[in-house]
């Protein structure tokens, strides 16, 4: 998958992000987690913290052990943006498919903090929680509230009808391809970046 | 005598017909109401028309509304024109400008998703600007080509006029193809671009419009130097970009008023429109477009109106402008079907025919030119398939004819002529086009979209909008996403805090998770939930849906709690009816009168009152989760007195059974439940013990680490369910 983003990315591209990663990195070979509080403007963002560690998480990394990484290099830097660059037209059938599941399995691991799978209530809640940090005005029972109603509404897409007796344990991941099934994450989950000129940049 | 009994002859009569021989008892004046009897006359018919074209199920997939009106407008005026009745004076320039045309603007703009728009504003600006010159410009230029040719006999129309022409027939009036792009439910893209399109189209038009009526008013309009054609050009962006500038003021300040309304809701909507129009009039006054600036004061305001007003004025707003803006369609399109069958056409088979045609074929080469440019810059380009369906909605409507019919007869005397060409060709394209639309874009399987308004969708897209974001930071690169956040937090900083009462600025998931519930909790109340006894499996809940949820959520709720899941005898399906019976009455009671009253109020539900669904959804066996929802200070002094009460059973019962090992521990259960069982009646009635025991569970989950606890308690029912008590048990 890698080389197939490379091979789609110009060098000059490639150039920017690796002066990007040197930038952050304070000139070291690899990026530890510590690097990414010099981002001023990441400072605002609710999801900081989970966005951080998506970056270090070895699921994303396509490393075979699971867990989090102490710290990355720039290929692993790479591997990770590509899980944003949007989709070309010449792309087929097997490709997007392809495509679409990584983005999607990205997004899952955003939610399944702790690796085993399935996005229980207490995930789902911390993630609503956070992206509803920001207002100080939300009550944590509002955000609580919220992430329980999100879960019945994805158990009864994903379940249907339940018997009396059955047990809704989390989302898993094909339960996730489910509830996604209508959206098009393709053209939602892409920077722009990675096909155009830069516009400006932030230092 | 006479002059005493009639008052009302008073002003404008002669003499002598004051002066009547007798008196009479029953007299008929039928000319003091002829003009306002007959706009209702024919208001009323359009509107029973629509009626029955909704009624008869078939009609509205064959064809657009607008087909219907133009159809009564026809028929009207057939009725007019055979009764040779003398037609009042409804439609003139003012009347048109001033009164018919605002509130179809203003529904238009306020109507509008702002979130696509503003995506996508970049092509869809490029695209109707540059759409509606280039259209404009290519028809009128065609055209006076072909008047060049003698045998045609169009000589006398010169370039000015035909000018003129070209940007009249380009008015676009999609509503017919926007209709029939929801209900195929298209993707959103190809929705964007036509509704933006429609929106600055009008504008744009009537800018034009305008500024070629001004050149040949000019005093020697035959020599028009380079200097006039720039200061026309600059005129053109002088007043579209003044009107929109206008027009965000004006949003801003009502906005700002809308922030002082708590206690005089009853003016809310008063407020909205009023400033609305007044931007619409003073634009006006300075020649700046007033569409614009309307346009622009309704997007501008909506947001933040919307947050201001109550829930009744919001209602109130939304209705209002839409009745508004029929009635103005409907006499619009009445005075066309008037027009149709009047005496007021010259037919010229040459322009007529070679106008359609023009229209076609630039709407065409302006779409596949433009959109092959604006391609290279966007990510996702749209395809042939969406451009051609683009070019083939591209329907006249309203807007062209008035702009036709108001031309002065004096300036221009083939007047008639453009009358005639312009209904020729709104009539195919509503009629021919509209109609097969519909099958085309499904022939062509346009890609759709799928527009379900779930929570699990706005919390992705939530955090989408963030990690992309986020990802644009790390990687050092401003895009749309930047700004977009960066506009929202400008806004959230200091616009909310100016423009929105009480400082409470509301996130787009939990006004759509209101939103929700709010339904819901109608739908719950008005199917009567008195009724439904809890006696068998679940509610007996009319309508399938809510009792699919409803179950889910029990099902859910009653596994991720495992806790009060003790033996059978708890099982929700063998519970005693009565304490869950009447707790039911009393608390559904309770949640419809605070839920009555808060409408009543006006005010939408206040978040921080316990939302009632869950209440109500809750009510059978799952107290507990119920409780969870509700405001815990109430039920905490109850749980309190129960814990107490709790703990020392379960204190006595650990005596008894020693947790070492699994064996034991599922033999404590037993013993457990039996002694549960036995201790049963003594117990508080369920909910409270179950509220009870979800509160330790609660503290716990809170101190220890959460996502192992509560993990645990969802996949093994029983080993979990005495561990946990276990755990409990050791805490206290």
């Amino acid at each position: 998958f890698l080389s197939l983003f490379l091979l789609l990315v110009t060098s000059e591209q490639i150039e920017h992000l690796h002066r990007r990663f040197k930038q952050l990195s304070g000139d070291q070979p690899t990026i530890r987690k510590e690097h990414f509080d010099n981002i001023p403007d990441l400072e605002f963002n609710p999801i900081r913290s989970k966005i951080v560690h998506a970056f270090f998480d070895k699921r994303n990394l396509r490393q075979e052990s699971d867990g989090l990484a102490d710290e990355i290099n720039f290929e692993d830097f790479l591997t990770i943006m590509s899980y944003f660059r949007p989709i070309e037209m010449n792309m087929d059938e097997e490709q997007l498919d392809h495509f679409r599941k990584e983005k999607l399995k990205f997004l899952f691991h955003m939610y399944d903090s702790d690796h085993d799978g399935k996005i229980t209530l207490q995930e789902y809640r911390n993630v609503v929680e956070e992206l509803l940090s920001g207002n100080p005005h939300l009550e944590k029972e509002s955000a609580r509230s919220i992430a329980d109603g999100a879960m019945m509404e994805a158990a009864s897409i994903c379940v249907g009808q339940m018997e009396p007796d059955q047990v809704y344990e989390g989302i898993t991941f094909e339960d996730f391809l489910k509830i996604w099934q209508g959206i098009d994450i393709e053209t939602k989950m892409h920077v722009r970046f990675l096909n155009m000129e830069t516009i400006a940049q932030c230092h | 005598m006479s002059s005493d009994t009639t008052p009302r002859y008073e002003p404008g009569e002669a003499e002598d017909s004051l002066r009547d021989e007798r008196l009479h008892v029953f007299k008929v004046n039928y000319y003091y109401v002829q003009i306002p009897c007959e706009v209702t006359l024919w208001i009323l018919l359009a509107s029973l028309a629509k009626i029955g074209f909704h009624l008869y199920h078939r009609l509205p997939r064959l064809m657009p509304e607008s087909c219907l009106q133009i159809a009564v407008g026809v028929l009207v005026g057939a009725i007019i024109f055979g009764t040779d009745h003398k037609t009042p004076p409804v439609m003139n320039t003012n009347i048109y400008f001033l009164y018919l045309l605002p509130p179809i603007v203003l529904k238009e703009g306020y109507f509008m998703p702002t979130r696509p728009f503003f995506e996508n504003i970049g092509s869809i600006l490029w695209w109707s600007v540059l759409g509606a010159l280039l259209n404009a410009f290519g028809i009128g230029l065609s055209l006076y080509a072909i008047c060049q040719i003698e045998a045609f006999g169009l000589t006398d129309v010169d370039l000015l006029q035909n000018l003129l022409f070209g940007s009249m027939i380009s008015a676009v009036d999609p509503v017919a193809a926007l209709a029939v792009f929801e209900e195929a439910s298209v993707n959103e893209q190809l929705y964007m671009m036509i509704f933006g399109e429609s929106l600055l189209n009008d504008g744009i038009t009537v800018v034009l419009y305008n500024i070629f009526i001004a050149f040949s008013q000019m005093h020697r309009y035959e020599e028009i130097e380079s200097v006039d054609v720039l200061a026309g050009f600059a005129r053109f962006f002088v007043v579209g970009l003044g009107g929109i500038l206008f027009g965000i003021v004006f949003g801003f300040v009502s906005a700002f008023m809308t922030r002082f309304t708590q206690n005089i809701s009853s003016i809310e909507p008063l407020l909205v429109f009023m400033f609305s129009y007044l931007s619409y009039l003073s634009a006006e006054t300075l020649y700046i477009s007033g569409i614009l600036a309307m346009t622009a004061c309704a997007v501008t305001m909506k947001k933040y109106v919307e947050e201001n007003v109550s829930q009744n004025s919001y209602t109130t707003i939304k209705y209002f402008m839409k009745m508004l803006s029929s009635v103005s369609e409907t006499l619009i399109f009445v005075f066309m079907g008037v027009s149709t069958v009047g005496k007021n056409h010259e037919w010229n088979w040459a322009f007529v025919s070679f106008t359609l045609l023009f229209c076609l074929v630039w709407r065409a080469i302006s779409v596949f030119a433009l959109f092959y440019i604006s391609n290279k810059f966007r990510t996702y380009p749209f395809t042939a398939k969406d451009q051609l369906i683009i070019s083939y909605s591209g329907l006249r409507g309203a807007s062209s004819f008035s702009l036709a019919f108001l031309l002065h007869a004096s300036l221009f005397p083939r007047k008639k002529m453009f009358i005639t060409a312009t209904l020729v060709v709104i009539y195919f394209t509503v009629f021919i086009q509209g109609i097969t639309i519909g099958p085309l874009v499904k022939y062509l399987d346009v890609k759709k979209t799928n527009k379900k308004e779930s929570i699990n969708e706005e919390v992705h897209m939530r955090l989408m909008d963030h990690l992309k974001a986020g990802i644009e930071d790390i990687c050092g690169h401003w895009g749309h996403y930047q700004l977009r956040d960066k506009f929202k937090k400008f806004d959230n900083k200091y616009l909310k805090k100016i423009l929105i009462r009480k400082n409470e600025p509301k996130s787009s998931i939990v006004s759509l998770y209101k939103k929700l519930e709010i339904r819901q909790a109608i739908e719950m109340a008005e199917s009567g939930m008195i009724s439904s006894a809890a006696s068998t499996a679940s509610f007996q809940v009319h309508r399938l849906s809510p009792e699919e949820v409803e179950s889910m959520r029990d099902m859910l709720a009653h596994n991720l709690y495992q806790v009060r899941q003790r033996a059978p005898s708890y099982n929700r399906y063998t519970l005693g009816t009565e304490t869950s019976e009447k707790q039911a009455k009393e608390i559904l009671i309770r949640r419809q009168n605070s839920l009555r009253q808060s409408l009543r109020k006006g005010h939408s539900l206040p978040w921080g009152r316990p939302v009632p669904v869950c209440k109500l959804l809750f009510v059978d066996s799952d107290h507990v989760v119920s409780a969870m929802f509700s405001s815990q200070r109430r039920l905490r002094s109850l749980e309190s007195k129960q814990q107490h009460k709790e703990i020392i059973p379960m204190a006595q019962l650990n005596r008894r059974a020693e947790p070492s090992d699994f064996t034991a521990q599922t033999g404590s259960s037993s013993k457990l439940d039996r002694s549960a069982t036995i201790r049963r009646p003594a117990l508080m009635p369920k909910p409270q013990f179950g509220t009870a025991v979800m509160r330790r569970y609660e503290s716990d989950e809170e101190e220890e680490a959460a996502a192992a606890a509560s993990r645990q308690s969802v996949k093994r029912a029983t080993e979990k369910r005495d561990v946990h008590f276990h755990k409990a048990q050791r805490r206290k």
